[in-house]
């Protein structure tokens, strides 16, 4: 039975890969195949959880494709079956399904049918990857797709201004929960000395072992896992993206932000409980986010005046509820929960248009004029305090902005001085240098041989935070977003004596060979037009799609996202660095939040946003 | 010699006083006026430059607000190339306005020379230089907030927790909520401050702008940076009725809030010490409205867009002149007559009720009937206008002893945002929903949630609409038209139709509306005549007066004979989901009453046809299924949740035909015009038709030129594709949660439509027509500017008189022969699909005019 489990993979993956070969106008064909695969999903979903169901409704778990294998470090895909997956699958499916069929109609003629369409086939792939996996990496490929699936959904109308910024802004957010989960992930291979399976953590007697004997680190791997369900899941304090995720059509919205995609953090944390149940710093931990959260998203909720927010702060209390029941162990009322909401945020979205005429027509028969009145006793001055937190979102997206970004682009911007050409120079030689040091280990000083990784690792996120800052030309922010890959890369390099020929190259051949063609790509468009800086958005997609499609292929590849080969080498490089390597560790996993975020705001710079040309009709900015 | 220009130029500029109440009266004069959206009407979206000529107006507007304003150059080029701008009138139109001399090189720039079409606006150029001298990105950290705050103020009922206010007006309103609370809307200091002390317009722009010379430039520059927000607060502001749970505001207080959060943007990133804006800038004040002359690009637009024109008109004069021609009368002995709006859907219900029943006459006059009042349901807290928007009725129809009874969707219910109770809701209905999303998806049909056009009025009620008694009123309204009242609004619309003899049995009086679902634009859909609201009122209404004996009685002492045994009956047309519907029906005579029976099956029959005949446009109908699958289709698309595309609404129309019914009788228009009935017999010293005229450029010509911007830019004067739109506050539609309001028309809506003025053709002499839009200036600019063209079809000897520079002058048409259709069915059946919603694919359908095989 646990070898059907992976035709969930393949059935979407099939169909997405056929509907990005079919013709970009022929919208039946489009439409067939996405529901033709949204509807065998759906059937194999019903048929496989009945006979789940009959057979006693065992856990399954199959460990299925091994990608990489090495001492310790072994890189396969796994999957796994319980209630969980059950309901989620279920669920899943029938919502993919109907939100297929209602796009059909809903999308025809829309200029981007065909990109609609593949899309939402990529985010089927992602979520029953995530849905059905048995281990982190599985789990953490189809958080990594639904991140990119994401980004190309909110930036769905890329050529006006706000869709492309708000994909930015949670694209950004998003790439914190996903460092916490390579975290997660490099912790717990180091506890375990192996790459675990989600099976394993049942095991309950070497759980509390772990718990007793390295009682910091099961923390550490908590918490991690906690802001990644945090993050995902628009939880305190991170709330603030999800109502600027609604920018795409509105049945995107209804499945990623109002359904499905939203409530993974509480499937992450439903997977991860038997780990964590006996922590009970975490479990008070992930009890004080969901209570809290739930508090203050339902006061915002009240204040919404736009509909698809006040949906959007809706959804995210009954998931801060969720949070809470899962920590309490009742299981099945989150479930129950989860399946609830999914439903009617689904629903709420898919019919929110129609709220104008139906409240306007209920206005007009039951209206009574309300209590005019500010109040000026203590308690309405709290009351009103209150409503002027709710309507500005108790700053959250101020907040966010201002103490998780601004400060690393400060650095950037005070590292400004690297990017003079003398220093790209002086880079590149220090790079030479400790790539030769590291063919020649025996030529660095015993006394140093600790510092040294360090100080590369730092270099590289020195670098890479420039590049984040670089408001200038593209190509340099590229140049250095691959210079800074280099030396991080180089850093865990010289930690370890393993990693030399095969694992730099699994890593480097992907990264390098994506880094060339996005130059390419980049040099092409700067032929075009000699202004290719970063502080405004050119929109060339307009006129060379192409180009802007290869470079966002680039973008993916030197990133390291899912289905290129730097991906498996994310995974492997991480596995180098000790759990004593407190300072490699935070440089690697900042550089890798950075790179991400660098390179898809290199694309978005140049592709997307309005045309700069103005040669055509064009929405005003604040549209 | 330049550099004392310019000086001059500086000092004279320099010394310019800012006037403030000026300056909001100017920019109230060019924001749009769009109101919330439960009303919707059609306007002209440049109403602004309406006192010019169309394209000095167009092109103007597009260089100060970046509006693109035809279509572009390639457009108009694969029109050629496709057939469809015609050569020879391409060629004539070169000919006439550049002269024989020029015509090759005109044509060779029209062809080939390549230009550049970027457009950068002068709007905005001055506060931009906050970006790109000081770095700071004024918009992106002054605009969230604001929208945020101003929809919070006007919500009519999204939130659950409402703005604490005393309807002291919206600066006031922030200035109380400030003082009793113990946070802010503002970061720092001193706008706090300055809100309290009351600091005005000037002072603010003291501090911001610096320099009074740049003031005027610097508010232009703000308030179109968020012309949708601006827009509505000053639509508000001059007309509070426009929302039911009203808010006093003005675009004064918007100006004040938006100047003192841009200050406390700027003292945030800048600290207290900053300098204003124009302290010391370079470049003088701008002259945001400067006239400037045409570009050549301009002037190239110009022909094409004439001859884009002319391709179509020219096709349809040949084809009214056949028509005429022809001129199939009316049978001697009509077995019914109908009265329908004068809406351009219209146009194909008539032909089809028309082929069912070849003995029945239609006619058309707008769609309120010439009776004007305030309609109040029964239970209900409001009044809805049920005539158009700028006519300010007396009267009041009040519903009584309705049956029906009104429908709630759970769902809506506002307690699944709160915590516990919320909880319980959203496991409860969570499943619900999720039955409902199924049936939504596989058998969508009508509900509460969906705006349904027959339920404006409960067909079982008793409306109040005779007066016996007039002091009976309420709120200041006369309930009910008196004996005299009614007969003279009877007499009014009778005549202005030219319907004064000859009466049939039964009289339909049909008015229509438009069912649709998750559409925050459904009332631009409904009838236009009633404010943008169905037509079923009215409709009753009228046949109940024209039915009274004593209206009767007065109308016979006027010599205007209605025969005892003819009888009116109102009904409703939902142009959507082609459905109709009667109204009091039981209380015809027993030999009607019969008639009537027969009469709806050939409405029916025709309900079918006209499905048919519109699924030629919609690629999700099979349109060679049979007659009935077509018609459950096309009522499907009216209550499905998923099709942004219930009808096409007012996309295509292009003309206005004021004359007999036998001008059009035997031609194919598309649905494309307008048709008022009117008999120029009755009405030798065009008396009647100023009247008739009077909502034409209003009504038509604004529909039209709403479509025509919406179309040629549909995202700056058109609201985008609908698909992501999010409701703010229930008055407007929004991109995105931190997203501008977007007034003018989505993109669904206008996807089909041809960018063509409209024409409107007069069946009358051209010295009456003269007279006849001549009779108010307001009436004459649409026609003199040339927003509208016109042209007096002379009835006898049958040429075409063309409207231009104040003089009709006579027009041949150059097309000789129009094709003709010779099987409806195979002609729908056979037509081809839209490759892409690119303008030359999606009008490719747009037909001309066609002949009928009787």
């Amino acid at each position: 039975m646990s070898q059907l489990l992976q035709f969930f993979i393949w059935v979407p993956l099939f169909g997405f890969i056929i509907s990005l070969m079919l013709p970009r106008k022929n919208e039946r064909l489009i439409s067939s195949v996405t529901i033709g695969t949204a509807g065998i999903n759906l059937l194999a979903a019903f048929s496989f959880v009945t006979y789940w169901f009959m057979n006693d409704y065992p856990v399954l778990d199959v460990k299925q494709f091994v990608f990489y294998k090495a001492h310790d470090i072994e890189i396969f895909l796994d999957f796994y079956f319980d209630k969980t997956t059950a309901v989620f699958s279920t669920v899943g499916a029938v919502l993919a399904f109907l939100v297929a069929v209602f796009s059909k109609f809903y999308i025809h003629r829309d200029g981007g049918f065909k990109r609609f369409m593949n899309n939402i086939l990529m985010f089927f792939v992602a979520y029953n990857l995530v849905i059905f996996s048995g281990n982190f990496e599985t789990l953490f490929t189809g958080w990594e797709i639904l991140g990119i699936c994401s980004f190309l959904l909110i930036g769905f109308y890329h050529d006006r201004y706000l869709p492309v910024r708000n994909s930015l802004k949670v694209i950004s957010v998003y790439r914190l929960g996903d460092i916490c989960l390579i975290l997660a992930m490099w912790m717990s291979h180091h506890l375990w000395h192996q790459n675990i399976t989600f099976i394993n953590m049942n095991d309950s007697a070497a759980v509390a072992s772990l718990v007793r004997d390295h009682y910091m680190y099961v923390v550490f791997i908590g918490v991690m896992i906690l802001v990644a369900a945090a993050v995902k899941s628009a939880q305190l304090p991170f709330s603030s993206w999800l109502p600027r995720a609604m920018e795409g059509p509105t049945t995107s919205s209804a499945v990623f932000y109002g359904s499905l995609s939203v409530h993974l953090g509480v499937f992450l944390l439903f997977r991860t409980y038997p780990f964590w149940e006996s922590v009970l710093a975490i479990k008070i931990s992930v009890i004080a986010v969901g209570l809290f959260t739930a508090f203050i998203a339902s006061s915002i909720a009240k204040v919404q005046s736009s509909v698809k927010t006040q949906i959007a702060y809706s959804s995210i209390t009954q998931i801060g509820l969720m949070f809470i029941e899962v920590a309490l162990g009742w299981h099945e009322v989150a479930l129950v929960h989860f399946t609830a909401n999914a439903f009617l945020r689904t629903y709420q979205l898919l019919v929110s248009p129609s709220v104008l005429g139906y409240m306007i027509h209920d206005m007009f028969f039951s209206f009574t004029p309300k209590k005019l009145e500010v109040g000026t006793s203590f308690f309405s001055k709290l009351k009103n305090t209150v409503y002027i937190l709710c309507v500005k979102e108790w700053n959250l997206d101020f907040l966010l902005h201002r103490y998780l970004w601004s400060p690393f682009k400060w650095i950037g911007k005070a590292l400004s001085f690297i990017s003079s050409k003398a220093a790209i120079v002086i880079l590149v030689i220090i790079f030479s240098v400790g790539f030769y040091l590291n063919l020649h280990p025996e030529l660095i000083p015993v006394s140093i041989s600790k510092i040294v990784p360090v100080v590369f690792s730092f270099f590289g996120i020195m670098i890479i935070l420039n590049a984040f800052a670089e408001k200038g030309s593209a190509l340099r922010a590229w140049l250095f977003v691959v210079l800074g890959q280099l030396f991080i890369t180089l850093s865990v390099a010289m930690l370890s004596d393993e990693f030399g020929g095969l694992q730099v190259l699994i890593y480097l051949s992907g990264s390098m060979l994506f880094a060339g063609v996005g130059a390419i790509c980049l040099s092409r468009i700067k032929k075009i037009d000699n202004n290719i800086n970063l502080d405004i958005f050119h929109g060339y997609s307009q006129e060379q799609s192409r180009i802007g499609f290869i470079f966002l292929i680039a973008c993916m590849g030197v990133a390291g996202m899912p289905l290129t080969p730097t991906f498996i080498g994310i995974d492997i490089l991480f596995s180098n660095i000790h759990t004593h390597d407190y300072f490699i560790i935070a440089f690697t996993s900042l550089s890798f939040v950075f790179m991400e975020i660098c390179v898809l705001r290199i694309y978005a710079r140049i592709f997307l946003g309005q045309y700069k040309k103005a040669t055509h009709a064009m929405a005003y900015r604040s549209s | 010699m330049n550099d004392t220009i310019t000086l001059e130029k500086k000092v004279a500029k320099s010394s310019i006083v800012f006037d403030e109440k000026h300056v909001l009266q100017e920019l109230k004069h060019y924001l749009p006026t769009q109101t919330p959206l439960k009303d919707f009407i059609h306007h002209n979206s440049l109403h602004a430059f309406q006192h010019m000529k169309f394209y000095d107006a167009i092109f103007k507007a597009s260089k100060i607000f970046g509006f693109k304003v035809t279509l572009q150059l390639a457009d108009f080029r694969k029109m050629y190339e496709d057939g469809r701008i015609k050569k020879e009138v391409l060629d004539k139109i070169i000919n006439d306005k550049k002269g024989a001399e020029q015509f090759l090189n005109w044509k060779e720039k029209l062809l080939t020379k390549e230009y550049s079409e970027s457009i950068f606006p002068r709007v905005g150029a001055l506060r931009a230089n906050w970006k790109t001298k000081h770095k700071i990105d004024l918009d992106t950290l002054v605009q969230p907030l604001l929208f945020r705050v101003l929809c919070s103020y006007l919500d009519q009922g999204i939130s659950v927790w409402d703005f604490p206010q005393e309807n002291k007006g919206f600066l006031n309103a922030i200035k109380d909520l400030e003082k009793n609370s113990f946070t802010s809307f503002f970061k720092t200091k001193r706008p706090k401050k300055y809100l309290e002390e009351g600091l005005g317009i000037k002072e603010l722009l003291k501090i911001v702008v610096g320099n009074e010379a740049y003031y005027e430039q610097y508010l232009f520059d703000q308030q179109f940076s968020h012309r949708g927000w601006s827009g509505m607060i000053s639509a508000i502001e001059s007309e509070p009725n426009v929302l039911l749970d009203k808010r006093v505001t003005s675009l004064h207080d918007l100006v004040v809030f938006d100047l003192l959060l841009e200050i406390d943007a700027l003292d945030k990133q800048l600290g207290n010490d900053w300098e204003p804006l124009c302290n010391k800038i370079n470049s003088s004040p701008v002259d945001l409205f400067a006239d400037a002359p045409l570009t050549e690009l301009e002037e190239v637009f110009k022909l094409w867009q004439d001859a884009f024109e002319w391709s179509y008109y020219d096709e349809v004069l040949s084809g009214i002149a056949l028509g005429k021609k022809k001129q199939i009368a009316t049978p001697a002995k009509t077995s019914f007559q109908a009265i329908f709006c004068i809406d351009e859907r219209e146009c194909s219900i008539r032909r089809n009720i028309e082929s069912v029943d070849p003995t029945c006459e239609t006619l058309a006059a707008p769609g309120f009937f010439g009776v004007e009042f305030y309609f109040q349901p029964q239970n209900a807290k409001f009044y809805d206008k049920l005539c158009p928007a700028p006519v300010f009725p007396k009267y009041l129809i009040k519903e009584i002893n309705a049956q029906g009874e009104r429908k709630h969707e759970l769902l809506y219910t506002k307690k699944n945002h709160t915590f516990f109770i919320g909880s319980i809701i959203t496991m409860f209905y969570g499943f619900i929903s999720a039955v409902k999303l199924f049936l939504t998806v596989f058998l969508p049909k009508m509900s509460p949630a969906i705006s349904n056009a027959f339920i404006h009025m409960d067909k079982t009620a008793t409306l109040s609409i005779e007066n016996k008694d007039i002091s009976y009123r309420e709120n200041d309204l006369q309930i009910g038209f008196t004996i005299e009242e009614m007969a003279a609004r009877v007499e009014g619309l009778l005549r202005g139709i030219g319907m004064v003899k000859n009466f049939a049995p039964i009289v339909y009086v049909v008015g229509h509306g438009s069912s649709s679902a998750n559409n925050p634009h459904h009332g631009a859909h409904d009838c236009g005549a009633c404010s943008g609201r169905p037509g079923s009122v009215n409709s009753r209404v009228f046949a109940f007066m024209t039915n009274h004996p004593k209206v009767r009685a007065i109308l016979s002492s006027h010599g205007l004979v209605i025969p005892d045994t003819t009888e009116f009956v109102g009904g409703l047309h939902d142009t959507a989901a082609d459905e109709i519907e009667f109204y009091d029906e039981q209380q015809l005579n027993s030999v009607n009453e019969e008639a009537h029976k027969k009469n709806k099956a050939a409405f029916e029959d025709a309900l079918d046809l006209n499905a048919k005949e519109r699924s030629r446009r919609f690629a999700s109908i099979n349109t060679k299924g049979s007659l009935k699958q077509t018609r459950k289709a096309i009522k499907d698309r009216s209550v499905s949740l998923f099709e942004p595309r219930p009808e096409l609404g007012h996309g295509t129309n292009t003309l206005c035909i004021i004359g007999s019914r036998e001008l059009t009788k035997g031609l194919f228009l598309d649905r494309r015009a307008f048709m008022n009935s009117y008999d120029y017999r009755t009405d030798k010293d065009a008396t009647l038709l100023t009247g008739v005229m009077r909502p034409i450029g209003l009504v038509c010509g604004g529909i039209n030129l709403e479509y025509y911007f919406s179309r040629v830019d549909n995202h700056k004067l058109g609201a985008g594709t609908k698909l992501p739109h999010n409701v703010m506050g229930l008055i407007g539609v929004a991109n995105s949660a931190d997203g501008d309001l977007r007034p003018g028309l989505p993109l669904q809506m206008i996807e089909v439509h041809d960018p063509v003025r409209l024409l409107v053709v007069v069946e009358h002499y051209p010295e009456a027509v003269m007279k006849a839009i001549t009779i108010t200036p307001e009436i004459y600019e649409w026609y003199n500017n040339d927003w509208v063209h016109i042209i007096a079809l002379h009835p006898e000897t049958n040429k075409f008189h063309y409207f231009k520079n104040g003089e009709f002058t006579e027009y041949t048409p150059l097309t000789k022969e129009i094709a003709t259709i010779k099987d409806m069915k195979c002609f729908v059946e056979t037509a081809k699909e839209m490759e892409t919603n690119h303008i030359v694919d999606a009008t490719k359908e747009n037909l001309p005019v066609y002949s009928l095989e009787n």
